[in-house]
């Protein structure tokens, strides 16, 4: 069992999060956005081997944070709560 | 000099000492370039490089594995072969398969053990039985093998069961499909390799992919741990490891990866001769040759590359198995491990070429690729031959993505994405 870093309850267990993606996949704004930058917000993803950045959320509390992670290793490298970071 | 499997091979080595068998495939020095290079030597790539050889007649075909042969999701699944999925395109990869695995032992000159036994889909409720009702009336229009179980058939085929009146997850019926079962995994992976290499191809194991040779905006080889090798067409076939791969090539993939887990039991006597699956529980289960429970579960809850998987998922996959089955409650686990599958939105298979003109894409089985290893391995072989798609492939292309024909068939995957 792994415990996963929310930063407003502090350390909790795994199965309280739930995985919300890339951090910084921003959701295309305006009218006209081109077919092929909604599938790619939709669908692609980094997935990477290694150190990841990645949007969770603690279901408990609600609130969601930015985790980075090793994706071998599962080590938790830093959590922080999103600043619009998300964004960059 | 023995190098046909038959019965007079196997007497006539037997009387010799068994000391005529050969090695079942060649291990060759990389040559610099090849007609088509295979990346990834589990059995979509090996089943690519003898589809390559056999119906298109292209022998010079490398097969680069960075591991060895079958270690990879060949050699960590739980050998199920079916084809009870729902949307017609699903029907014609999955049946093509499921044809093809029907006659693979005679194909490739190698016992792969395919095993029909059976398998049912349990219903746990009237509302699921409809569902179940509407999935095996598909499968029926789709021409593929299906049966609505009642209760009583249920009791037939799987008799230890918990058909206690407080059973948690009651038999309203199931979803049968009688030519299902299981197949060794290991011989597919084996047997594709020896076919391949007996007709020329060359595999080559510890050969890690470092980099795309890319000119001219077109892939034209791969750098690699055992130097540089070339070919105008390059297929690859690495399961978890495609984006990984994809991000040395230059683009993005719709997948995330995530381990699945399963466990066998210590071998006890036959006690179950199908195979069973419940949604409810979010288990299925089948006996091994050797006599062991084979359980798997759904997918991990956490992206991972770690091939050892998580303890609260196995924890749910073995409470599952004991509500279904609580006979099992003495059985000891004896081995459990994870894979790493790449879950694709649609839960369906990505085939056809990829952003990079030249290099062709196999991936995105998820947790389903073992079954579909000989339609797979055509597929990628014809769209490396002629560098088009079928009218099977068509519609597992990646533009689907953009242009929103998505395939949907998480629920036919049996278990929860």
């Amino acid at each position: 069992m792994q415990l996963f870093p929310c930063p407003f309850c502090g350390p909790r267990d795994e199965t309280e999060f739930h995985f919300g993606g890339d951090a910084g996949n921003a959701r295309p704004d305006g009218a006209d956005v081109p077919i092929e930058r909604w599938a790619n917000y939709l669908y692609l993803r980094a997935n990477p081997k290694g150190t990841a950045r990645e949007i969770w959320v603690h279901m408990n509390c609600g609130e969601f944070f930015v985790m980075e992670r090793d994706t071998v290793t599962h080590k938790v490298l830093s959590s922080a709560a999103l600043g619009g970071e998300h964004a960059a | 000099m023995t190098r046909r499997y038959s019965a007079l091979s196997l007497f006539k080595e037997g009387l010799a000492g068994q000391t005529g068998w050969q090695p079942a495939w060649r291990s060759p020095e990389p040559k610099p370039s090849y007609d088509a290079i295979v990346i990834g030597g589990g059995g979509h790539g090996l089943a690519t490089a003898y589809y390559l050889a056999k119906n298109h007649n292209i022998a010079r075909v490398a097969v680069l594995e960075r591991g060895w042969i079958g270690g990879g999701n060949t050699g960590r699944n739980t050998t199920v072969v079916r084809s009870n999925y729902y949307y017609p395109a699903s029907v014609e990869l999955y049946g093509l398969a499921h044809r093809l695995y029907e006659g693979l032992s005679k194909d490739l000159n190698y016992n792969v053990m395919l095993s029909q036994r059976g398998m049912v889909n349990l219903c746990h409720s009237t509302a699921e039985m409809e569902i179940g009702a509407r999935t095996v009336n598909a499968m029926q229009i789709n021409g593929i093998d299906a049966e609505l179980f009642s209760p009583d058939d249920v009791r037939r085929v799987a008799p230890i069961y918990n058909f206690s009146p407080d059973a948690r997850f009651p038999v309203f019926g199931g979803i049968w499909q009688g030519r299902a079962g299981t197949a060794r995994h290991d011989a597919v992976a084996w047997g594709y390799a020896r076919a391949a290499s007996r007709l020329g191809v060359d595999i080559i194991q510890n050969c890690e992919i470092t980099d795309f040779i890319i000119e001219g905006g077109r892939c034209r080889g791969v750098q690699t741990s055992r130097g540089a090798i070339r070919a105008e067409r390059i297929g690859m076939a690495v399961a978890g490891h495609s984006s990984v791969l994809a991000a040395k090539a230059g683009f993005r993939l719709p997948i995330n990866s995530y381990a699945l887990q399963a466990c066998v039991s210590e071998p006890v006597k036959p006690i179950l001769d199908t195979v069973v699956l419940s949604p409810g529980c979010g288990v299925y289960v089948s006996q091994s040759d050797k006599g062991e429970i084979v359980i798997g579960g759904g997918l991990d809850r956490i992206p991972s590359y770690a091939q050892r998987g998580n303890l609260p998922t196995l924890e749910a996959v073995i409470a599952g198995l004991l509500e279904m089955f609580p006979i099992f409650g003495q059985l000891k686990l004896m081995r459990q491990w994870a894979g790493i599958v790449d879950v694709v939105p649609d839960s369906s298979p990505i085939i056809g070429e990829s952003p990079l003109p030249g290099l062709f894409l196999n991936c995105g089985w998820g947790t389903g690729g073992f079954k579909a290893i000989p339609a797979g391995g055509t597929l990628l072989a014809q769209l490396l031959a002629s560098g088009k798609h079928n009218d099977i492939s068509r519609p597992f292309d990646l533009d689907r993505f953009a242009s929103g024909r998505l395939i949907d068939e998480a629920a036919g995957s049996g278990i929860a994405h």
